[in-house]
C-alpha cells in the first residue's frame, strides 16, 4: 500500500504546537535515557514474531472462549520478548513507576492473564516470605515456571477481610496445614489469572492451629500440576464468567476439599507457625499493609496513563472531526473549537499530568516509608496508608469520569469497539473497586482524619500531610485572592472544615447516647465527604508544586504549557467546589466570574497546544488501538476498514435469515 | 424457584405500603398491570425458545446476532398478535412501544428495536396516504423490516451537512441515490446492518441542479426473497460496540441507486413528476416525530434505571459486608448509610423521571394536536423541553446507574449482574437522538430567546416562572421545604439565563461576532439550561406526585412524599454551589438539608425493597444474578460461571500450545 498520508488538520495543528513535543515526553518518561529505553522496548515487542494485528479478525468478535485462547497466545509471547530483555537489563523498574512496559496494551488490548503475576504474586511474594522462602520461590516466580496469582476476595467477602471463610488448620502430625472451603460464600472469587492459567496461586485464610483462630494469613499454594497442568486433587477452579472488561483477565473461582500443604508455604517474613504449632504473632501487624499500599500508589501513575490514552484519542479525533456550521457559509469547524468540547477535553489531559506527578511524589514518600519500617520506625505508616487509601479511591473515581467524557466527546464513533475508549473505560472504571472499594477506603482514610482533627484540637504533633489542620481548625476563613496559593489554600480550608463537620455530627451522635458504630455510620456520609475534601487539598497542593517545579527546569517554551496544564487544573476544581469554597472562604460571586473567564482564557490559551500536547504522551499507534486515535488521523478511513473485520460483512446473507427472518416476514404475508 | 433468601423474606414483610398498589400506579392503572402480566404469561409460555440456551456473553459476536435473530422472531410473533388489532393511533402506538421496550429477550437490546422506535413512527408521519397504504400494515406486521438512516461517518450532529444526494430524473421519474464520497455512507442505523430490507434514507434532494435540502426517502436495500443487498446497495455491520451488539447497527452505500418517485415520503413536501418541487405547507411538523422519539427515550431511561436499582436494592438487601460490633453478625450493606445514599437516591430519580416522562407525553399530545391545527405557537417551548429532559434523562439515568453498579461491589462487574450492560446501554442514549451537550446548547437558544423577549411576548407554561423569579422579592429568605428548595431552583436558573444574556450582550457589545460569542459562553449557556431543567424536573415531580397521592392510600402516599423530598434534598446538596451563590441559603441551613437528608434515608430504607419490588420487573426480563427475586445470589453467581464453555474442560487446549512451552522457555 502506498504511503499513508497525515490528515491535513492534523498537519496544521503540529505545526502551531509552540514547545518541543521531544522535551515534554522525556519529562513524561523521567528522561532522554527512560524515553530511550521505552522505544526500544517497544521495539522489540512490536517486532516481535507471531504478535502482528493487521489482518487478524478483532478479539471483540470472538467467542469468550476463543478471546482467552488468543490473549494466552499472545501474552506467552510478550512475556518470552519482557524475559530475553530481562537477560541483559535491569528490570526490577517494573516494580516503580514507569511506562516502560506499557507497550503490552498493544499485544493483549483488555487486561492480561498474567496481570496479576507480576501485579500481585511476585510483590507479595517478595514482601511477605521470609529470606528462605524468597530464595526458593522468586527465580521461579520471575522465570514463570511458577504462574501466579493472589486470591483472598471470596464470594461472600471482598471488603471485610476478617469475615473470609477460607481455613487453613495446621495439622502437626503431618506438618502440614489443611485447607479448605466450608460454604459456597467461601469460594475463592475474583483472582485474575487464576482460571485456567496459573499454578501456583497466593491464597488469604483464616489461619487455625491448636483449636485457635489467628485470623487470615497468606499461604503459597500450588493449584495445578506444573507439567498437565490438571487440577490437583481437592482443588475445584474454574473461571468467573464475562465481566464489563476484564475479559481476557481470567478470573477465577477456587474452592478446597481438604487440601494439605506443607507447613513452610505458609509467608513466613512475619507472623510464623512453628512445627509443633506454636503461632508467633508478627511483630507489628501494620507490616502486612505494605504490598496493599504498594498497589494503590502504582494505581494512581497507572490512572495517569489510561488518561493519556484516552486523551490521546479523542484530542486527536477532535482536531480531525468537523461538525456543524454556526456560520453562514464558512467550513464546518474542527470540533476541538468548540468551548464546551475543550472544557471536556482539556481538563483529562490536565488531570493526567496532575496525577503522574502527584504518583511520583506519592512514590517517594513510600520508598522513604518503607527504608524508615525496614529499620524499624512506623511512624509515618498510618499517614501514609490514608493517603494511599484517599489518593487511590478518588484517582481512580475522577479518572472514570474523565474517561466516560472523553469517550462521549467522540460521540456515537467514541460507542465504537474500534475506538478503543470502552476498552479502556472498562479497564479504569475497575479500579474503582478491586484493591479497595470507593466508599470503603474513604473511610479508613476518615477515621485517619477523624484522629488527626482530635489532635489538631489539642494541639499536639501532627504529620506533614494534616498539618493544615493546624491552621484552620478555628474554622478561620482563607482571605480570597484569584491565585494559585490561594485556591490550594483554600482546598485546605474546606477539608479541615469539611472534617470539623463530620466530627462534630459524630461527637453530637456520640454524645445523643448512640454506639460509637452507629454514630459512625450516621455520620458516614459527611465522613466520605472530609476525605474527599482532604484528597483534593492534597491533589492541588501537591500537583501545583511539582509542576511549577519542573516548569524551572524545562526550556522557556515548555515552562508556560506546564503551567498552563497546572493552573487549569486548580481553577478547574475550584469552580467546581465552589460551593465549599463559598462556605470556607472569602470567595465572592465577583471572584467566581472572575476565574471563570480566566478558565475560558486558559482553554484557548491551550487550545494550539492541543495535539502537540497528546503527541507529546508518545503512544504509538500499535499500543493505542484506537481507529479515532491514530497519528495519521485517518479516522474514517480506519472506522471502515475495522468494520469490514466483521465476520458478519464477510457474507451477503447470513444465515440466520433463511433459518429465522424469513419465515416470520412470511407468515405476515399470508 | 428454589427458596427465597431469609433476608429478603424479612425486608418484604416490613414494607408499610401495599405493594401491588404502587405496582398498579406505576402500570398507569390495575386493568393495565393485568394486560402486562397476561402478556408476560404468553411470552413465558414460549420461554425456553427466547430464554433458553448459553448466556450471550460466551458467544462470538457473530453467534450473538444469529441468536438474538432467532429469539427476537420468536417474540415479535407473540407480539404481532398483540397489537394485530391496534390501529396507527399514536397512544396506541406508545403502548405497543412499552410492549417493546418491557421485554428484553437479552440484556443487550433487540435487532428490532428500531424497526419499532424509529422506522415505524417516522414513516407514519411522514408518509403520505397512498405510501401509507402500501407500506403500513406490511411494517406493523413485520413482513417488511425498517432502519432509519440519517446520521453518517461525517456527520450525526449537523444534518444539514449530510452528503448522500438524491437527485430527481424526469425523464425516468426516479430519484438517483448516491454516496460521494467515504464519509458520505450511512453508518449506524440500527438492524441495517443484516436484518432490515427497507431503509428510510435521508438525503439531500436535488433537482434540475438545484438542492432542496433533506429529505426522507424508503428504500429497498435487500431483495425480500434472498435477502441479497440490492445492486448499487453497499450494505454491512459497523462492528463491535461497547453495547447494544446485537442490534446489529450498519452501514450503508449507494452507487447510483434509482427508486421511484413515489419512494420519497410525501406527506409534507412533494416532487411531481415533471420535477416540480412542492415545498411543505408547514416545515415544522416534522419536529413533531423527533418530539416523539425524545418522549420514548425517557421513557426507556426510566426502563433501564428501574432495573439497575432492582438489582442494586435487593443485592444489597442480601449482601453482608462487615462486623461493626464485635459479636453481632455482619450488616446487610444496605444498612450502610452510604449505600442508602448511592442507591436510594436513584430510586427517586427514577420516580421522578417518570413522572417527567409522563408530563412530558401530555404536553406532546397537546402541542402535536395543535400542530396539526396549524398552531405553532409552543412548538418552540416543547422542543426545547423535550431537548433539555431527554439530555438530563439520559445522563441522570447513566450517571445513578453506573452508581448502582459500583454499589454492588466486584460483583456489579460481572456480566451476570446485568449492571454493566445497562449502564452500556442507558449511556449510549446519551449520544443518540441528539448528543446531549448540543441539546442542552438548543435549549439554551430558546431560553436566551424567551429572555430577550419576556416584556414583549406572553411567557409559555413550562418558562412562565422566568418572569416571577427575576420580580424584587421572589425569594428573600430561604425555606427549607421542598416548594422553598423549588423556589431555589427557579432561582438559579433564572439567575444563570440572564448570566448568560449579559455575558453575550457584552461580548456583542466589544465587537465579537454573535457566534463567536455564543461559543465563547457556551459553558454557563450549557449550565444555565441545565439549571432550568432541574427546576421543571423537580416542581413537576413535585406537583404531579402530589396530585396522584391524593387517590392514593395514606401508607403509599407517604412514601411517595419522602422519596420527592429525598429527590428534592439530593439535588440540592449536589447543585449547592448553585445555591450559595444565587439564593439567600446560609450554612445552617445547610447543616440542616445534610441532617434531613439522612433522616429521609432512614425513613425509606424499611420500604426499600417494597419500592423495587413495586417495578414488578420479573426475573426473565431482569436477567441478573444479583436481582433475582428470590435473592438466591451466590448460588446463580456460580451457576452463571459455570455456563462458561472453558469451565467444561479442566485443561484449555491452550496450555498445550502456548503457556508450556514457554514456562519451560522453548517457546
Ligand atoms: C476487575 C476486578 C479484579 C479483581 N481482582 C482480584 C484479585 O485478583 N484477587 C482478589 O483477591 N480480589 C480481586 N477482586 C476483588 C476486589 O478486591 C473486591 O471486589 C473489592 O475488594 C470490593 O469488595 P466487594 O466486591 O466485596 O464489595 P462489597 O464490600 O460487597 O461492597 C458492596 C457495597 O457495600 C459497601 N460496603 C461494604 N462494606 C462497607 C462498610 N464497612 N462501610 C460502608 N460501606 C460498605 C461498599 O461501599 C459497596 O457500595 C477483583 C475485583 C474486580 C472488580
Ligand atoms: C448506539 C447508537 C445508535 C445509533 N442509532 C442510529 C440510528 O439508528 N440511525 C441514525 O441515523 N443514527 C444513529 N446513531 C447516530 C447518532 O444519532 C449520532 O451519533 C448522534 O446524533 C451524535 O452525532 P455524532 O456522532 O456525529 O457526534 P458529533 O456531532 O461528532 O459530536 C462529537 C462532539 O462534538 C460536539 N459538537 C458537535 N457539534 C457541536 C456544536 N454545534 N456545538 C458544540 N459542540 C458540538 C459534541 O458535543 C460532541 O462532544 C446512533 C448512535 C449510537 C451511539
Amino acid at each position: 500500500m502506498a504511503e499513508k498520508k497525515v490528515c491535513e488538520d492534523l498537519v496544521k495543528e503540529r505545526k502551531k504546537c509552540t514547545f518541543n513535543v521531544e522535551e515534554l515526553t522525556q519529562l513524561i518518561d523521567g528522561g532522554e535515557d527512560k524515553t530511550k529505553e521505552r522505544r526500544e522496548v517497544e521495539d522489540m515487542v512490536i517486532n516481535a514474531g507471531g504478535l502482528s494485528t493487521k489482518n487478524e479478525v478483532p478479539e471483540e468478535y470472538l467467542s469468550h472462549k476463543e478471546r482467552y485462547e488468543n490473549a494466552i497466545r499472545k501474552a506467552s509471547i510478550l512475556f518470552e520478548v519482557f524475559r530475553e530483555y530481562a537477560k541483559a537489563h535491569d528490570t526490577t523498574d517494573a516494580f516503580s513507576p514507569t511506562n516502560k512496559y506499557r507497550v503490552s496494551f498493544g499485544v493483549v488490548k483488555d487486561i492480561s492473564p498474567f496481570m496479576l503475576h507480576m501485579g500481585m504474586f511476585v510483590p507479595t511474594l517478595m514482601n511477605q516470605s521470609d529470606p528462605d522462602q524468597v530464595a526458593e520461590w522468586l527465580p521461579k516466580a520471575l522465570s514463570m515456571e511458577y504462574i501466579g496469582t493472589y486470591a483472598q476476595t471470596e464470594l461472600g467477602h471482598g471488603t471485610f477481610l476478617r469475615g473470609l471463610e477460607t481455613t487453613a488448620t495446621y495439622d502437626p502430625s503431618t506438618e502440614e496445614f489443611v485447607l479448605n472451603s466450608p460454604t459456597l460464600t467461601s469460594y475463592k472469587w475474583w483472582p485474575g489469572g487464576l482460571a485456567h492459567t496459573a499454578n501456583h496461586c497466593v491464597v488469604v485464610a483464616q489461619l487455625y492451629t491448636k483449636g485457635v483462630c489467628h485470623g487470615v494469613h497468606p499461604f503459597l499454594v500450588q493449584i495445578r500440576d506444573l507439567e498437565t497442568h490438571m487440577p490437583l486433587q481437592g482443588i475445584k477452579v474454574g473461571e468467573i464468567g464475562p465481566k464489563l472488561g476484564f475479559q481476557t483477565a481470567n478470573n477465577g473461582f477456587l474452592g478446597f476439599n481438604h487440601y494439605r500443604i506443607p507447613r513452610r508455604s505458609m509467608l513466613m517474613k512475619n507472623a510464623q507457625v512453628l512445627k509443633d504449632g506454636t503461632y508467633i504473632k508478627s511483630k507489628n501487624d501494620k507490616l502486612t499493609y505494605g504490598t496493599m499500599v504498594f498497589v494503590r500508589v502504582l494505581i494512581v501513575t497507572d490512572l495517569a496513563y489510561e488518561l493519556s490514552r484516552a486523551a490521546t484519542i479523542a484530542v486527536r479525533y477532535s482536531a480531525v472531526r468537523h461538525q456543524s456550521q454556526p456560520k453562514p457559509n464558512e467550513p464546518e469547524p474542527q470540533i476541538l473549537d468548540y468551548v464546551t468540547q475543550q472544557h471536556k477535553l482539556f481538563i483529562g489531559v490536565a488531570t493526567s499530568h496532575a496525577y503522574r506527578v502527584t504518583g511520583h511524589w506519592l512514590w517517594n514518600s513510600y520508598s522513604k516509608v518503607i527504608k524508615d519500617v525496614s529499620k524499624g520506625n512506623m511512624d509515618q505508616l498510618p499517614e501514609l496508608h490514608a493517603l494511599a487509601c484517599c489518593l487511590k479511591a478518588v484517582c481512580s473515581r475522577d479518572a472514570n469520569a474523565r474517561i466516560e467524557e472523553f469517550r462521549l466527546a467522540c460521540g456515537g464513533h467514541g460507542y465504537m469497539a474500534s475506538s478503543n475508549l470502552p476498552i479502556i473505560n472498562g479497564i479504569v472504571t475497575a479500579t474503582i473497586t478491586y484493591e479497595g472499594e470507593y466508599t470503603v477506603l474513604m473511610l479508613q482514610t476518615a477515621r485517619f482524619l477523624v484522629k488527626a482533627w482530635k489532635e489538631a484540637t489539642t494541639g499536639k504533633a501532627k504529620t506533614p500531610t494534616v498539618s493544615y489542620l493546624v491552621e484552620f481548625y478555628n474554622n478561620g476563613r482563607v482571605n480570597w485572592e484569584n491565585t494559585p496559593s490561594t485556591m490550594v489554600k483554600g482546598f485546605q480550608a474546606i477539608a479541615a472544615g469539611k472534617i470539623r463537620t463530620a466530627y462534630e455530627t459524630l461527637e453530637r451522635h456520640v454524645k445523643s447516647g448512640m454506639d460509637y458504630e452507629d454514630a459512625w455510620n450516621m455520620s458516614s456520609v459527611q465522613l466520605v465527604n472530609a476525605s474527599e475534601a482532604h484528597c483534593r487539598a492534597i491533589l492541588t497542593e501537591i500537583s501545583w508544586k511539582e509542576m511549577v517545579r519542573l516548569s524551572t527546569i524545562v526550556s522557556p517554551s515548555l515552562a508556560p504549557v506546564l503551567l498552563q496544564l497546572a493552573e487549569l487544573y486548580l481553577t478547574y476544581w475550584t469552580l467546581e467546589k465552589r460551593g465549599d469554597h463559598l462556605m470556607y472562604s472569602t470567595i465572592t460571586n465577583g471572584d467566581i466570574q472572575k476565574l471563570q473567564t480566566r478558565y475560558e482564557e486558559l482553554l484557548s490559551l491551550i487550545r494550539p497546544n492541543a495535539v502537540g500536547l497528546v503527541d507529546a504522551f508518545d503512544i504509538r499507534d500499535e499500543i493505542l488501538n484506537s481507529t479515532l486515535g491514530a497519528y495519521d488521523g485517518r479516522v474514517y478511513e480506519r472506522l471502515m476498514e475495522e468494520a469490514l473485520k466483521s465476520p458478519l460483512n464477510a457474507e451477503p446473507v447470513n444465515q440466520s435469515f433463511h433459518k429465522y427472518l424469513k419465515p416470520l416476514m412470511l407468515k405476515a404475508r399470508l | 424457584m428454589g427458596k427465597v433468601n431469609e433476608d429478603l423474606i424479612k425486608e418484604r414483610a416490613k414494607c408499610s405500603f401495599n405493594v401491588e398498589e404502587l405496582t398498579n400506579f406505576l402500570d398507569e392503572g390495575r386493568d393495565k398491570t393485568l394486560e402486562r402480566r397476561e402478556r408476560e404469561k404468553l411470552i413465558l409460555t414460549k420461554k425456553e425458545e427466547i430464554f433458553g440456551g448459553p448466556p450471550d456473553y460466551y458467544l462470538s459476536h457473530k453467534e450473538k446476532y444469529e441468536t438474538a435473530i432467532r429469539r427476537a422472531v420468536v417474540l415479535f410473533s407473540l407480539i404481532r398478535k398483540l397489537h394485530a388489532k391496534n390501529n396507527t393511533d399514536l397512544t396506541n402506538y406508545k403502548n405497543i412501544l412499552s410492549v417493546i421496550f418491557g421485554t428484553s429477550i437479552s440484556q443487550d437490546g433487540s435487532p428490532f428495536g428500531l424497526h419499532y422506535i424509529m422506522f415505524m413512527p417516522v414513516f407514519m408521519s411522514q408518509a403520505d396516504e397512498d405510501q401509507q397504504k402500501k407500506w403500513l400494515q406490511r411494517a406493523l406486521d413485520c413482513s417488511i423490516i425498517g432502519s432509519y438512516a440519517q446520521t453518517e461517518l461525517g456527520h450525526g450532529t449537523f444534518i444539514r451537512g449530510l452528503e448522500t444526494t438524491a437527485t430527481y430524473d424526469p425523464a425516468t421519474k426516479e430519484f438517483v441515490l448516491h454516496s460521494p464520497t467515504l464519509t458520505a455512507y450511512k453508518w449506524w442505523p440500527g438492524a441495517l446492518g443484516n436484518t432490515a430490507n427497507y431503509c428510510i434514507v435521508m438525503a439531500q434532494l436535488y433537482i434540475k441542479g438545484k438542492c432542496y435540502g433533506i429529505h426522507s426517502f424508503i428504500v429497498q436495500v435487500r431483495d425480500e426473497e434472498s435477502h441479497v443487498p440490492l445492486p448499487g446497495i453497499k450494505v454491512g455491520e459497523m462492528g463491535a460496540k461497547m453495547g447494544l451488539n446485537i442490534v446489529n447497527n450498519g452501514f450503508l452505500g449507494f452507487e447510483h441507486v434509482r427508486i421511484p418517485r413515489t419512494n420519497m415520503l410525501m406527506k409534507h413536501a412533494k416532487v411531481l413528476e415533471d420535477g416540480t418541487y412542492v415545498k411543505s405547507k408547514n416545515p415544522k411538523l416534522i419536529y413533531g416525530t423527533m418530539v416523539f422519539v425524545r418522549v420514548v427515550i425517557v421513557f426507556n431511561s426510566v426502563h433501564m434505571l428501574a432495573k439497575a436499582v432492582v438489582v442494586a436494592t435487593r443485592y444489597s438487601a442480601v449482601r453482608r459486608q462487615t462486623q461493626m460490633k464485635p459479636g453481632e453478625p455482619e450488616l446487610q450493606i444496605i444498612d450502610f448509610v452510604t449505600q442508602q445514599d448511592k442507591v436510594f437516591s436513584a430510586v427517586a430519580g427514577c420516580f421522578a423521571m417518570m413522572m417527567n416522562g409522563r408530563r412530558l407525553w401530555e404536553t406532546f399530545y397537546i402541542i402535536d394536536e395543535q400542530l396539526h391545527k396549524g398552531n405553532l405557537e409552543r412548538l418552540g417551548e416543547l422542543h426545547a423541553l423535550a431537548c433539555c429532559l431527554k439530555a438530563i434523562s439520559t445522563s441522570d439515568s447513566a450517571m445513578f446507574t453506573e452508581r448502582c453498579r459500583l454499589a454492588c461491589g466486584g460483583n456489579g462487574f460481572m456480566h451476570s449482574s446485568n449492571l454493566p450492560l445497562t449502564y452500556a446501554l442507558t449511556s449510549a442514549s446519551c449520544t443518540y437522538e441528539g448528543d446531549n451537550t448540543v441539546l442542552l446548547l438548543q435549549t439554551a437558544r430558546f431560553l436566551l430567546k424567551v429572555w430577550r423577549q419576556m416584556d414583549s411576548v406572553p411567557l409559555t407554561p413550562t418558562v412562565a416562572y422566568l418572569k416571577e423569579a427575576s420580580t424584587p422579592g421572589y425569594y428573600d429568605k430561604w425555606d427549607n421545604t421542598v416548594d422553598g428548595i423549588i423556589r431555589g431552583y427557579r432561582t438559579v436558573a433564572m439567575r444563570k439565563i440572564s448570566a448568560c444574556v449579559e455575558t453575550m450582550t457584552n461580548k456583542i457589545m466589544s465587537g465579537m461576532s454573535q457566534e463567536d460569542a455564543w461559543n465563547t459562553t457556551s459553558i454557563e449557556l450549557v449550565s444555565a439550561a441545565e439549571a432550568h431543567c432541574r427546576a421543571l424536573v423537580i416542581s413537576t415531580y413535585h406537583e404531579d406526585m402530589s396530585k396522584a397521592c391524593e387517590g392514593m392510600s395514606p401508607p403509599l402516599a407517604e412514601v411517595m412524599q419522602q422519596l420527592v423530598q429525598l429527590y428534592a434534598v439530593y439535588w440540592t446538596l449536589e447543585k449547592l454551589a448553585d445555591f450559595l451563590q444565587y439564593t439567600p441559603i446560609s450554612s445552617t441551613d445547610v447543616a440542616f438539608l445534610r441532617s434531613w437528608y439522612v433522616e429521609l434515608l432512614e425513613k425509606i430504607r424499611p420500604n426499600a425493597v417494597g419500592l423495587v419490588d413495586a417495578f414488578d420487573i420479573i426475573d426473565e426480563f431482569l436477567q441478573s444474578s444479583l436481582g433475582a427475586y428470590d435473592g438466591r445470589v451466590y448460588e446463580r453467581l456460580m451457576e452463571e460461571a459455570l455456563k462458561s464453555p472453558l469451565n467444561a474442560e479442566p485443561v484449555n487446549q491452550s496450555f498445550h500450545k502456548y503457556l508450556k512451552p514457554f514456562m519451560q522457555g522453548k517457546l
